[in-house]
């Protein structure tokens, strides 16, 4: 399914002393299968932006569309947008309320109006997907570390079985370790089912590293939009928006200052690596 | 639905009513609340309606935001007016049934007892609206000092008002989250029936307490932390001090109260005011 986004404007509080636009006429598409990385300042209406393609908020002015159809246009159908556009929002783990791990991810699927088995399935697919093992199904929630906790209320919006999954900032707040297992099993997700991914993120690095596409998000508006190459290449710009290129790149930077012969074009560590060893060669032959 | 709730909600913006000191504005909602059950005729009411209005139109607080909170006590006032409609004796009957009656006294009553609740509502917002939370309770503080020889805690009750002030929004907006959340997992507050609503709230309220407890426990360990000990010794940031327009304030209270005053005697005199 595709995504597509029509003048899309949004004003918090309108007609108050409060009133504030958060998204200024945003214009974008993506894709079925894409994996698209969000990034922008805080404040630059990221969050607004994904709360309103699954439709939790409606817009003040312009569209949705998913598939070619207005989210909006149809009430009943919104429970069904819901189910395949899921949203995972920033810290997941403070909407865990149910006894057991297994009660709570079977939420969605079971307000979805599944059979008993298809719940079943659904639940035990998502909780392996983000690396839950069975014998935490029956623990309550609460019990769990911090990672392990996120891990689940990301497998709570997967049991739905969504089409494009969107995660804010999935990784905040936790440790290397629980990082790198979300990021690796939203990678898997997008590998093996083909799911669309929308990754709201602050880490240029995890940006980099996963996304095929990036949007920047500036006071409301699209900055800038492209594959990772061509928007870290403007670190000027990123700069002034308070972002940033990756760090390996402002290594590169330094390098090249300091006479070396490298690209500027580099943006992970595993190019980075590919690089310089090659040089490495190259200088030793 | 939530957004309603105006205790707290303070208005930003600046004006002769903001800049007035906190014991000033509570001094006088004191006595406006006292001279609302004082008033006991319409030309009275039309003098209140009249200050207040006066004080809402300097305070540049627009006049919606005053009145959003007569919507939450709409049940109260209707209820009131109801049993005054219908349960005051009088002479004047227009209409009977059982021991329901309806006089021209029970329509005066219920008018003035409705005016009456607004005015209350109306009135007290205006001192949330101009006024911050931690003014307030810095007020409220200061004029509970002299019970403290009785034993009344002022400083701690005043602390707690200042933290659950603080958390009302904090919390509002936990809650706008959690829904959020939970929708987005197909969760559904609205339809169903009463029993169904009531359950599709747990999903909510577990997270929000959990929240809250955890966020208590965080704040008690940041005071803690910062040696946070009560009362003793303590100095203050902001001190309060009366400035010119404070005085003026008050005197103009002194010239309400003895309108007021005059207006309730005024019927001795002029029996033909109801």
């Amino acid at each position: 399914m595709s995504i597509e986004i029509n003048h899309l404007t949004y004003i918090y509080n309108q007609d108050t002393a409060f009133e504030k636009k958060a998204l200024d006429d945003v214009n974008l598409e993506i894709k079925k299968g894409q994996f698209v990385g969000l990034i922008g300042h805080t404040g630059s209406g990221k969050s607004t932006l994904i709360q309103h393609l699954n439709g939790i908020i409606a817009p003040t002015k312009g569209e949705i569309l998913v598939d070619g159809e207005n989210i909006h246009r149809n009430k009943a159908k919104l429970k069904e947008v819901r189910r395949r556009i899921g949203l995972a929002f920033q810290y997941p783990e403070y909407q865990l309320f149910e006894m057991t791990v297994y009660k709570d991810v079977a939420f969605g699927p079971t307000n979805m109006q599944l059979s008993k088995e298809e719940v079943h399935q659904n639940v035990v697919s998502a909780l392996e997907t983000v690396g839950i093992a069975p014998e935490l199904y029956e623990k309550s929630p609460f019990e769990l570390s911090g990672g392990q906790k996120r891990r689940v209320a990301i497998a709570g919006v997967l049991a739905m079985n969504p089409e494009v999954l969107i995660l804010d900032e999935p990784t905040a707040g936790l440790d290397p370790k629980g990082r790198d297992e979300i990021l690796q099993a939203i990678k898997r997700l997008h590998q093996e089912r083909g799911i669309t991914v929308i990754l709201v993120s602050h880490s240029m690095e995890d940006v980099a590293k996963l996304v095929e596409c990036i949007i920047v998000m500036h006071e409301g508006k699209v900055a800038m939009e492209g594959t990772p190459k061509e928007v870290f290449c403007h670190v000027k710009e990123l700069e002034a928006m308070g972002l940033a290129a990756p760090q390996v790149s402002y290594v590169f930077a330094a390098l090249k200052e300091k006479g070396f012969d490298v690209p500027l074009d580099v943006f992970t560590v595993e190019e980075a690596r590919k690089v310089l060893l090659n040089m490495v060669r190259q200088v030793s032959v | 639905m939530i957004r309603d709730i105006t205790i707290g909600q303070y208005y930003p913006v600046d004006s002769p009513i903001h800049r007035l000191d906190a014991r000033v504005k509570l001094t006088m909602t004191f006595i406006y609340i006292i001279t609302l059950f004082m008033v006991n005729n319409f030309v009275g009411y039309f003098f209140v309606i009249a200050a207040l209005t006066g004080i809402i139109k300097i305070s540049k607080v627009p006049i919606k935001f005053m009145l959003k909170g007569i919507k939450s006590i709409m049940i109260i006032i209707l209820f009131t007016a109801f049993i005054n409609l219908f349960m005051t004796k009088g002479v004047h009957i227009i209409w009977q049934w059982g021991f329901l009656s309806l006089t021209v006294e029970g329509v005066i009553l219920a008018i003035k007892m409705c005016i009456r609740l607004i005015l209350l509502i109306v009135g007290s917002s205006v001192l949330t609206l101009t006024t911050t939370p931690i003014q307030l309770t810095d007020g409220i503080e200061y004029m509970l000092r002299p019970f403290k020889k009785i034993g009344v805690p002022a400083h701690e009750i005043a602390m707690m008002m200042t933290i659950a002030l603080r958390f009302i929004p904090t919390l509002l907006d936990e809650t706008d989250k959690i829904m959020k959340a939970q929708q987005a997992r197909g969760a559904d507050f609205d339809s169903g029936n009463l029993m169904q609503k009531a359950k599709s709230l747990i999903p909510i309220l577990v997270p929000l307490f959990i929240s809250a407890f955890r966020r208590a426990e965080e704040l008690a360990m940041a005071m803690e932390a910062r040696c946070y000990h009560g009362d003793e010794n303590r100095t203050r940031m902001n001190r309060m001090h009366m400035q010119k327009g404070d005085y003026r304030a008050l005197t103009m209270g002194l010239v309400y109260i003895a309108a007021i005053l005059g207006l309730r005697y005024a019927t001795n005199f002029f029996p033909f005011i109801i």
